[in-house]
């Protein structure tokens, strides 16, 4: 049998048929040793090797007592947080996946903005709520003290915002594992006698305990990953965090600061490892169900306390989402910090500033512009190229399918293990050329490839698999080749989902802060270290300005997102289900 | 164009969905593949399209090998048309871009592709509907899209994988004739997969009764109704009851059996020899009577204009119950005594296999 295979392969990659899907797969795995395989086996390589590295540097790492507050830090901040998020957005989730509330879509997208705007974008906003002599002290008529310290500078800080930004990624995934649940199941258990109160009991709680876990792991380690909010309230607040203190490092340079970084790296990535591979199993059972045509939401009456759930659903998420940002709008808006706002004082002056005047904000947001215009088109195409192999058999299927898991992989690690793994690889010049791309836009375009091609992969593989099979195999046995089926029939029919990939990789890159917080150079700034400097440096203003630039960049995405959505099987665009 | 399969085999683990198929469907035939769920019809299907890879065999298109051992053409360099239990109409083009495709794919213009599917959807009578969307047509017109879509693939060979199993009831009646018609102007051989007896029967010139990845018999429709080779195909096709008998003598094409401690004669098959077989009783083979075979009721159903009535005979309660057909409602009261008009002998009966106690 195995030899009637091999033949087969051999009469199938004539010269011709080379050009075909092997020249295509060779790119693709070509991209994925470039992209993931080279700079985490770097980081592995330079953490473990003599000298400099191996065991006995991690062990030593370990003694350091700053390595382990931080890790203990990190570890517990990110526990905390994600038992706060799992049952928060745990409730979320099934409160909207369940009941039968109006609006539901605008709540989500509502529910949504906290992960959708970059972390320290939301921490700024925060600290300027909640600071002694912030707008909102102002408004509630308390004393300003400006000698205080911000309640926000400590470790319950650090965990409520992080817990504020993990919450939606739990309700989505109890949303989508929702979505998959059978509808009779649940009509089945109504038709029994069971009352809505043992209805979620009894049927939906456990069979959405796979989602809740998958939602706690993927909360967790993408907690130990965040940057933003540990360096802005934590480095105040005394509570360093892995992520944090790889950063300090960095700017402490000395000749052994790579090995450093990469022995830090590792320690993170083996605290990830653990719960990866939970959130990973998990998610693909979820993903599987997800297969079938997914359902429509239950819609259980909550009879009269319908308008009351609305109500203080609304009021809740209007005081922890959308307070904030306008607080921060507020600021912006301030000639200077403490000014009460009145029409007199308020001032587009920031705007400007930031806008026109200063050359480091506005190559900054050209860079970003381009960065994420360009890592968002990339690698939607590395998609659609990519997603037709998923569910081949054979050794092209396999490599595709280990592509599409490093690319999950890297999208899981901390944003800062993936900076500083390219650090590592192309610090030195490139072979051939002689030139290196470090301190260039290329090795921050390269990270955002690298840690953003996962989320480009999920719409178009979900859409992949709601597409007939049969539309494929029509057009193989109408003659059409490889790449006739995959630029005429493929690719447009993957399109719309491709496109929502685009948008929200360009989203995320547009205002990150993580990747490029180490990789950026003098002329390669980003939109996301200029406010993340600002605001560290105490330029208030300008780093409200920006934000406010980032936020509303941010909302356009997601509303070209929702109108792309509307033509998409639920599922694709998050908060439309 | 003929197709021909040659120990056709695919396995899935170790199940063998084809096993050892071997057939040769001749050029212009319409051939129907009739066979349960999971018998392996629609992967056979796919291993003449070249969608699937062969395990073993060999498989040729009008005397041209295109599957077998070191070889195996790609579906699009095979020359067959497919319609697909869903159609798979690309959605993404229009109903004229769908019928364009297989001459763009051979090379042509798209506007000069277009131009000629014009032609092909006036034979299936959709001209004027080249600018809709497959979305917005009725079952009926999409089926003729698929249709005329093989047809612009200058088709010699056509396969065709349950299409009507998606149509409204009341539709299929009218799509089968025009699938019949479509047959006979386009001249393809075709080879139609499907589970319904009533469809095969209505259009195949031959039909194939497939089970557990093999052909258990290939015939006209009346061989595969009248003489069934086997006692899956006496049971799949049709109403009736297969009972073990004992062949006692064979005369002229006419057996005497011993059935339930009774002498009775039914047409055999050449060849038949005495010892253990099978008999088919169709509806029209058994009549009340009360000097017949004393029978146990197992219940009757009403189909519409006539009663079935289901009849074990005594003695023989593990066998299938025979059918009487009759107009109308049953009497309250024991079941009546039966007589066997005729019947069909299938050879071929393990003795041990349920011998009447």
């Amino acid at each position: 049998m195995t030899l009637v295979n091999g033949a087969v392969r051999a009469e199938r990659s004539g010269p011709r048929a080379l050009f075909g899907d092997p020249l295509l797969l060779a790119l693709l795995v070509t991209a994925g040793l470039v992209l993931f395989v080279l700079p985490l086996g770097a980081v592995l390589r330079l953490a473990l090797s003599e000298p400099g590295g191996g065991i006995g540097a991690v062990a030593a790492a370990l003694e350091s007592r700053s390595v382990r507050r931080a890790l203990w830090h990190s570890l517990e901040a990110s526990a905390l947080s994600a038992v706060i998020a799992t049952a928060t957005g745990g409730a979320l989730g099934l409160l909207i996946g369940l009941a039968d509330l109006r609006g539901r879509v605008a709540l989500s997208f509502v529910i949504l903005l906290p992960m959708m705007i970059p972390a320290h974008v939301v921490a700024i906003a925060w600290m300027q709520t909640l600071g002694p002599a912030s707008v909102m002290t102002a408004l509630l008529g308390l004393p300003a003290t400006p000698g205080a310290t911000h309640p926000l500078y400590s470790r319950e800080g650090v965990i409520a915002l992080l817990a504020l930004q993990q919450m939606p990624l739990v309700f989505l995934t109890v949303r989508a594992g929702l979505r998959s649940l059978p509808r009779d199941l649940a009509e089945a258990a109504r038709v029994a006698g069971a009352g809505p109160g043992r209805l979620l009991w009894r049927v939906v709680l456990p069979l959405m305990r796979p989602a809740l876990v998958a939602g706690f792991a993927l909360a967790f380690v993408s907690a130990l990953g965040n940057f933003g909010i540990p360096a802005l309230l934590g480095v105040p607040g005394r509570y360093v965090t892995l992520p944090v203190l790889m950063w300090q490092r960095l700017a402490s340079s000395g000749p052994s600061v790579l090995t450093d970084l990469a022995v830090l790296a590792l320690l993170i990535g083996a605290v990830a490892a653990v719960a990866l591979p939970v959130q990973m199993a998990l998610q693909r059972r979820l993903s599987v169900a997800l297969i079938g045509a997914a359902q429509r939401p239950l819609g259980l009456p909550l009879g009269r306390a319908r308008p009351w759930v609305e109500a203080v659903l609304w009021l809740a998420l209007a005081a922890l989402v959308l307070v904030p940002l306008l607080s921060m709008v507020v600021t912006a808006l301030l000639p200077t910090w403490g000014v009460a706002l009145t029409f007199d004082t308020a001032t587009l002056r920031q705007f400007d500033e930031v806008l026109f005047r200063q050359d480091v904000t506005t190559r900054a947001l050209a860079n970003s512009t381009v960065l994420a215009i360009v890592a968002g088109a990339v690698v939607a195409l590395m998609a659609l190229g990519l997603v037709p192999f998923l569910r081949r058999g054979g050794s092209g299927g396999r490599a595709a399918r280990t592509v599409a898991l490093l690319a999950e992989l890297s999208y899981a690690l901390p944003g800062l293990v993936i900076s500083v793994a390219f650090i590592i690889v192309f610090l030195r010049p490139l072979p051939l050329v002689g030139v290196s791309i470090y301190g260039t836009h290329l090795i921050i375009l390269g990270a955002y490839l690298s840690a953003f091609l996962a989320i480009a992969l999920k719409p178009v593989s979900v859409a992949r698999d709601a597409l007939d099979p049969a539309l494929g195999d029509a057009a193989q046995v109408a003659g059409a080749g490889f790449w006739r089926r995959l630029l005429r029939i493929e690719a447009p029919l993957l399109a719309p989902a491709a496109a929502s990939g685009a948008v929200l990789v360009t989203l995320v890159a547009f205002s990150e802060v993580t990747l490029s917080s180490i990789l950026w150079t003098r002329g390669t700034e980003t939109l996301g270290t200029v406010i993340f400097n600002y605001e560290d440096g105490g330029y208030t203003g300008l780093a409200a300005a920006m934000s406010v630039i980032a936020v509303l960049t941010t909302l356009a995405l997601m509303l070209a997102l929702d109108r792309i959505g509307r033509r998409l099987p639920p599922g694709i665009v998050p908060w439309r289900s | 164009m003929s197709i021909a399969l040659t120990d056709v085999t695919r396995h899935f683990g170790v199940l063998a969905a084809v096993d050892g198929l071997t057939a040769l469907v001749e050029t212009g035939q319409f051939f129907t593949v009739l066979g349960p769920s999971g018998c392996g019809k629609s992967t056979l299907l796919r291993l003449i399209a070249g969608l699937e890879p062969l395990d073993a065999g060999r498989i040729a298109l009008n005397g041209r090998p295109v599957a077998g051992p070191g070889l195996d053409l790609p579906p699009e360099a095979r020359g067959l048309g497919v319609v697909f239990q869903s159609y798979a109409l690309w959605p993404h083009l229009d109903v004229l871009g769908n019928v364009a495709f297989p001459i763009e794919a051979a090379g042509r213009r798209r506007q000069a592709a277009r131009a000629e599917a014009e032609a092909h959807l006036a034979s299936v009578a959709l001209q004027g509907l080249g600018t809709r969307r497959p979305a917005d047509l009725s079952g009926g017109q999409r089926q003729r899209v698929a249709l005329a879509r093989c047809l612009a693939g200058r088709a010699r060979v056509v396969l065709m994988d349950e299409p009507l199993a998606n149509l409204d009831p009341h539709l299929r009646a009218a799509m089968e004739e025009e699938l019949a018609a479509f047959h006979r102007t386009s001249g393809a051989t075709t080879l139609y997969i499907t589970h319904d007896q009533r469809e095969a029967m209505a259009l195949g010139d031959r039909i194939a009764v497939m089970n557990q990845g093999r052909f258990e018999q290939i015939g006209t429709p009346e061989d595969i109704h009248d003489r069934p080779a086997t006692a899956f195909v006496g049971r799949f096709v049709g109403r009736g009851a297969v009972l073990p008998v004992d062949v006692l003598a064979i005369a002229g094409g006419r057996a005497r059996l011993g059935l339930a401690g009774a002498e009775i004669e039914a047409a055999a098959p050449p060849g038949l020899s005495p010892g253990p077989a099978n008999l088919l009783l169709r509806p029209k083979d058994v009549a009340p009577d009360p000097d017949g075979l004393p029978t146990v009721a197992r219940g009757s159903t009403y189909r519409g204009g006539e009663w079935e009535i289901r009849l074990a005979l005594a003695g023989m309660p593990e066998a299938d119950p025979l059918v009487l057909l009759q107009t109308g409602r049953p009497p309250a009261g024991p079941p009546p005594n039966l007589r066997v008009l005729g019947g069909w002998v299938i050879p071929g009966r393990a003795p041990a296999e349920s011998d009447p106690p």
